[in-house]
């Protein structure tokens, strides 16, 4: 007999909102994290990109001076997100050495690390700071939450890019099911806004140059798309023994029914146009969790707003949903909060958890010309989604070939 | 050239900058790793800043004989001598 595992808290800090009930506020709403960059380095180095979707409130409002020095910005976020996960989940006593961390990331330690480099160069060695490695570590984060949780049965990093917040959750489901834990706390961060990933990205022309209009940049399955936005924060959640959570009495935001992993073996960026990677991820997870297509109601997309990446997962979603993908509200988070890399998969579950327990699917905001060759049923104001037995799916890909999928199912 | 109670307030400001100890908690007779439960990476830290706030060099091998801030302080005195 499998496990079933459950979700029992939520946390997240993100473009859209410092905790959990203001960003799921702003996501029915249909808000814009984005804005227009004020730092003095975007005219310094002629970055061709001027905006991006910092998190709504800054790390340091939330941690303490000195805590907060020893972590890289990601860290920062992820903490802060899983604190507030972790009091969400009412969980007061535990067994620590049956706890563990799956927590992600898709850059890591990306300011501490060029930081320390600029510093090096102005000052020499002496002045590179101890806690530089510790901090520029991608496994820096999955650290710090075990630190901070006294989190003993292993503290993971899934590195995949895109994908890495969504891995999370499929690393954290596969040990809690085979009995290496029965709590894990599960999440992603990410803080690269930073003007050498903006200048990379924007040079692979990922990114969108919509500089006279943030807040309309973001604009998946638009006709007019042109590339993502940037943004940072960090999502976590609880991920509990079925059993562990009935024995406290826990309230439950839904069962973790199902999850996958797949690699395309195709480019090292561009999606699989057949979206074959994709479509084996859906089905994977469907199939892990006993799911039929029917009982699919809604999708939080992938869906970066990029002009090549968008279609390939609307391919996929029909490929494994069937004619069922017609009436399944699809909504496209990245276009309010921007992309959030590592941390995306991770704040996008917490969303697909909420839609499932509230029955609330989130607004898709900048959809004006829906691309014909995108015909998906796009939720565009909120939208109340069915009662009974329901589930919903997440996607994440990510550069390198990666496919992750969570499903949750209404408890 | 800064007097010995100088270098002393000076230390406890980068000690509390470091680990949010109470600057008067930083006295001459107490030790950075009994009783402030300073670290070695923040003792680091706190050598690195220390060098530049006072214009001197701490060599690494000489960290390890600071065991009181009274050490420091008398080390920083005679290193700006």
């Amino acid at each position: 007999m499998t496990r079933k595992v459950v979700i029992t808290g939520l946390g997240a800090t993100t473009p859209i909102g410092g905790d959990v009930p203001t960003m799921w506020r702003n996501a029915l709403k249909g808000v814009s994290g984005a804005r227009t960059l004020e730092d003095d380095w975007v005219s310094k180095y002629e970055l061709p990109v001027h905006f991006a979707a910092r998190c709504s409130t800054p790390a340091l409002e939330v941690l303490g001076r000195v805590e907060a020095k020893r972590m890289d910005p990601s860290t920062q976020f992820g903490v802060i997100a899983s604190r507030e996960a972790w009091a969400d989940s009412g969980i007061t006593e535990i067994d620590h050495d049956r706890l563990a961390v799956a927590f992600a990331t898709g850059i890591g330690g990306v300011w501490t690390l060029l930081d320390a480099w600029d510093t090096l160069k102005e000052k020499g060695p002496r002045r590179v700071l101890p806690m530089t490695v510790p901090m520029l570590m991608p496994n820096g984060v999955a650290a710090a939450v075990s630190l901070d949780l006294g989190a003993r049965a292993g503290a993971h990093t899934p590195v995949s890019a895109c994908a890495s917040g969504t891995e999370a959750l499929h690393l954290g489901l596969d040990m809690i099911r085979s009995g290496k834990a029965d709590v894990v706390m599960c999440g992603g961060a990410e803080a690269a806004i930073h003007p050498m990933p903006l200048a990379a990205f924007a040079s692979m022309q990922a990114l969108s140059r919509r500089n006279d209009d943030p807040q309309g940049a973001s604009r998946p399955y638009d006709r007019d798309r042109d590339g993502f936005v940037m943004g940072e924060g960090a999502g976590a959640l609880v991920l509990e023994a079925e059993e562990h959570a009935l024995a406290r009495g826990a309230r439950i935001y839904g069962e973790l029914a199902g999850t996958s992993v797949t690699a395309d073996a195709y480019h090292i960026t561009a999606p699989d146009p057949a979206g074959l990677g994709a479509t084996r991820a859906l089905k994977a997870a469907m199939f892990d969790g006993r799911i039929q297509a029917e009982d699919v109601v809604h999708v939080n997309a992938h869906a970066t707003s990029t002009p090549v990446g968008d279609k390939p997962e609307y391919t996929a979603l029909r490929a494994a949903l069937g004619t069922h993908i017609d009436h399944v509200a699809v909504s496209a988070t990245k276009s309010q909060m921007g992309h959030l890399l590592g941390a995306s998969g991770a704040v996008e579950a917490v969303l697909t958890v909420l839609a499932v327990y509230e029955r609330k699917a989130p607004v898709t905001i900048n959809l004006e010309n829906q691309d014909p060759e995108i015909p998906l049923d796009v939720v565009t104001s909120a939208r109340d989604l069915p009662a009974g037995n329901i589930v919903a799916l997440s996607n994440s890909f990510g550069f390198g070939g990666h496919n992750a999928v969570i499903a949750v199912r209404s408890i | 050239m800064a007097s010995n109670e100088e270098i002393l307030a000076g230390l406890a400001e980068i000690v509390n900058e470091e680990t949010g100890l109470a600057p008067e908690a930083v006295e001459s007779d107490k030790s950075f790793t009994e009783d402030l439960d300073i670290d070695s990476i923040s003792m680091m830290t706190i050598v690195v800043n220390a060098e530049e706030k006072f214009g001197v060099r701490i060599p690494d091998e000489e960290v390890k004989n600071l065991k009181t801030v009274g050490d420091a302080v008398s080390f920083i005195a005679g290193a700006q001598a």
